[in-house]
């Protein structure tokens, strides 16, 4: 099976309208400007799932479900429910009444500026600007999502990336081994 | 105007598509409703069949006062919990104390999108539909945890993380039995498919219920994913976030009233979504018993003309199971309308029981009109295998002592875990094995 192969086919109207991009993107921004303001660690995890739920949603208006359920899976329903475990067990009381002590905000500016500055050049840079956002929208068949992923991963002759794809969890194995080797003193 | 509505809602009857498929609102919004209305209903039976269940396994009568047999008590018990003051403690963190029980609510009814009962019974079908039920079903957690933390009290928070050690384990495992049913579904044809829908398709055209391929693998499978789904909707004997000896009651000891209600439906429809994902993956969906013996050809003019010219006698009598279901159903409420006491008071009582008896064999009677049966027969079958769960989960919570909080975890971590695994590696080498023995033996691939 070719991954390339995904041919546009004309449905049902699109979902993926501008409303709903526009949505989603602003819960998105409000959900990552809530993480890092809020001085409650449990309401910063709470707004960042609401990101990341929001992101999963942007996943699925670019046709990717495969990518926005292993997104729902993996990390709204399972890394921060870890990160809402950890965050549990510490005494948050304290917390709340010290000043917040990051003084990084003068390189996270400069950081933040020179990212959008790459955008906008890159946007102004491009002759045919409109080639960035294309006019027509291309709605490719939801159905091929997965399978197309698996082909680009497994398939004996188009499969590319099932090297790095299991070198990318032996590293993760590695990781996970060296922190239970370092948390247990005797095995 | 007038001829467009009509055209528009009446074009999707003759497609077969769900209405998602076919890209009908307002099909879409009546299959929403009618889902959700007999999500309610079903959990409204269960919470009465199981304290009346449990009763008799206990050997004592159950609820019996409000209505006859206790029929009514769960809409007694719907009413108490809606009157009731909804109390927040004052120390409790408000919005996140407010909005945990809907997480767990959303998290509920949201999978329930994807649900089989039928070919074409379905909200809708995704190509994702067993990572999509998956992925919701683990955002419950979020709502437990929350509701735990939010309480601001000590038995709330130890339940909450529980829970979460709990969930978080199981899924793995859960996970793991999935994954070896999506290979089965590659099998014959080819390609897998994660499509709720698609997977019942596969066992239809394999000819097999999945716990019955590669005996014993798929009953393995089959076995590790009901254990698992059982300690992930929190049940008996994995009740440990909500284990009432040592944590009163758990995560939800601060809700009351409403709220607490909210946790309750959610619990009983998360039992009835991880039955139906074993369901549809295990045990054929809506598939009849034994879908591929389909006995001789006849007709029965008016009663009897399948538009399938190689549907048998034994699809005809499969397909009068639901009506007779019913009918029995109402024969037994009028055996016990005989066996209520006679006694003037009890008057009202029998009567109503009656009633019910009528309504039910009226259904019945309805389920016999051909185009309703034709329609409904997968509902049905469907319905029969999860309410079998349902009756599972009832017969555990009165058998099994709960689990210590150490077993829990070596049950997931190292018994479960290994066996999904060696599973895993078992289903591919055997599904791979005529394969294999073509590159063994130097036959051409195919």
């Amino acid at each position: 099976m070719n991954p390339v192969a995904m041919t546009p086919v004309a449905t049902n109207p699109p979902v993926a309208t501008p409303f709903f991009f526009y949505l989603l993107a602003a819960t998105m921004i409000i959900g990552g400007i809530l993480v890092i303001t809020r001085k409650n660690a449990i309401h910063s995890a709470m707004a960042l799932i609401t990101a990341l739920l929001a992101q999963a949603g942007l996943y699925l208006m670019l046709y990717a479900p495969f990518v926005a359920g292993v997104q729902i899976i993996l990390y709204a329903g399972g890394i921060m429910v870890l990160f809402l475990f950890v965050i549990m067990l510490i005494n948050l009381e304290r917390n709340m009444k010290e000043r917040q002590f990051n003084k990084q905000w003068l390189v996270g500016g400069i950081a933040a500026l020179a990212l959008g500055g790459l955008f906008i050049s890159v946007y102004l840079k491009t002759t045919n600007a409109k080639a960035l956002f294309p006019d027509g929208r291309l709605s490719y068949v939801e159905g091929q999502n997965t399978q197309a992923i698996a082909a680009l991963l497994f398939d004996r002759g188009a499969g590319q990336y099932m090297f790095a794809f299991e070198i990318a969890s032996l590293l993760l194995l590695v990781a996970i081994i060296g922190a239970v080797v370092m948390a247990k003193k005797r095995i | 105007m007038h001829e467009f509505l009509q055209q528009y809602v009446f074009s999707y009857l003759d497609k077969d598509l769900t209405p998602g498929g076919a890209g009908s609102v307002f099909w879409a919004t009546v299959y929403i409703l009618l889902v959700f209305g007999g999500l309610s209903v079903a959990v409204i039976a269960m919470n009465w069949l199981e304290r009346k269940i449990l009763a008799h396994m206990q050997v004592r009568l159950g609820p019996m006062r409000v209505g006859p047999h206790g029929l009514l008590q769960p809409i007694a018990d719907a009413i108490k919990l809606l009157l009731k003051e909804d109390i927040i403690p004052a120390e409790a963190d408000k919005i996140i104390f407010w909005i945990a029980p809907f997480i767990v609510v959303l998290a509920a009814f949201t999978v329930f999108v994807v649900v089989p009962f039928g070919p074409t019974h379905a909200i809708t079908d995704m190509n994702i539909g067993i990572l999509f039920m998956l992925g919701v079903s683990s955002l419950s957690v979020l709502g437990i945890v929350t509701a735990g933390w939010a309480s601001n009290s000590h038995y709330p928070l130890i339940g909450a993380l529980r829970s979460s050690a709990q969930m978080v384990s199981y899924e793995v495992a859960m996970g793991l039995a999935v994954v070896s049913v999506i290979m089965m579904t590659s099998l014959e044809t080819g390609t897998g498919t994660l499509s709720m829908i698609g997977i019942v398709q596969a066992q239809q055209t394999q000819g097999v219920w999945f716990v019955f391929k590669f005996f014993p693998l798929g009953l393995i499978g089959f076995a590790m994913f009901a254990i698992a789904m059982v300690a992930e909707t929190n049940r008996a004997p994995f009740d440990l976030p909500e284990a009432e000896s040592e944590l009163t009651a758990g995560f939800h000891t601060e809700y009351s009233g409403f709220r607490w209600s909210l946790f309750f439906l959610a619990e009983y429809s998360a039992m009835i979504a991880v039955s139906s994902i074993a369901v549809t993956l295990w045990l054929g969906g809506w598939l009849r018993p034994f879908p591929s013996v389909r006995g001789p050809v006849i007709t029965i003019p008016h009663i009897w003309t399948p538009a399938d010219p190689s549907a048998g006698a034994l699809d005809f009598v499969f397909a009068l199971c639901p009506g007779i279901a019913f009918l029995l159903l109402g024969a037994m409420c009028f055996y016990n309308v005989r066996r209520m006491p006679k006694h003037p008071l009890f008057k009202i009582q029998t009567m109503g029981l009656a009633g019910f008896g009528a309504v039910l064999a009226l259904i019945g009677l309805i389920l016999f009109i051909p185009p309703v049966r034709d329609r409904v027969e997968d509902i049905f079958w469907f319905s029969a295998k999860v309410a079998a769960f349902m009756y599972l989960y009832i017969w555990y919570r009165g058998t099994f002592p709960r689990y210590r909080f150490d077993q829990l975890m070596k049950v997931g971590w190292k018994v479960l875990l290994p066996m999904g695994l060696a599973l895993l590696i078992l289903t591919a080498i055997v599904g791979m094995r005529t394969d294999l023995w073509a590159q063994l033996t130097g036959a051409v691939q195919p």
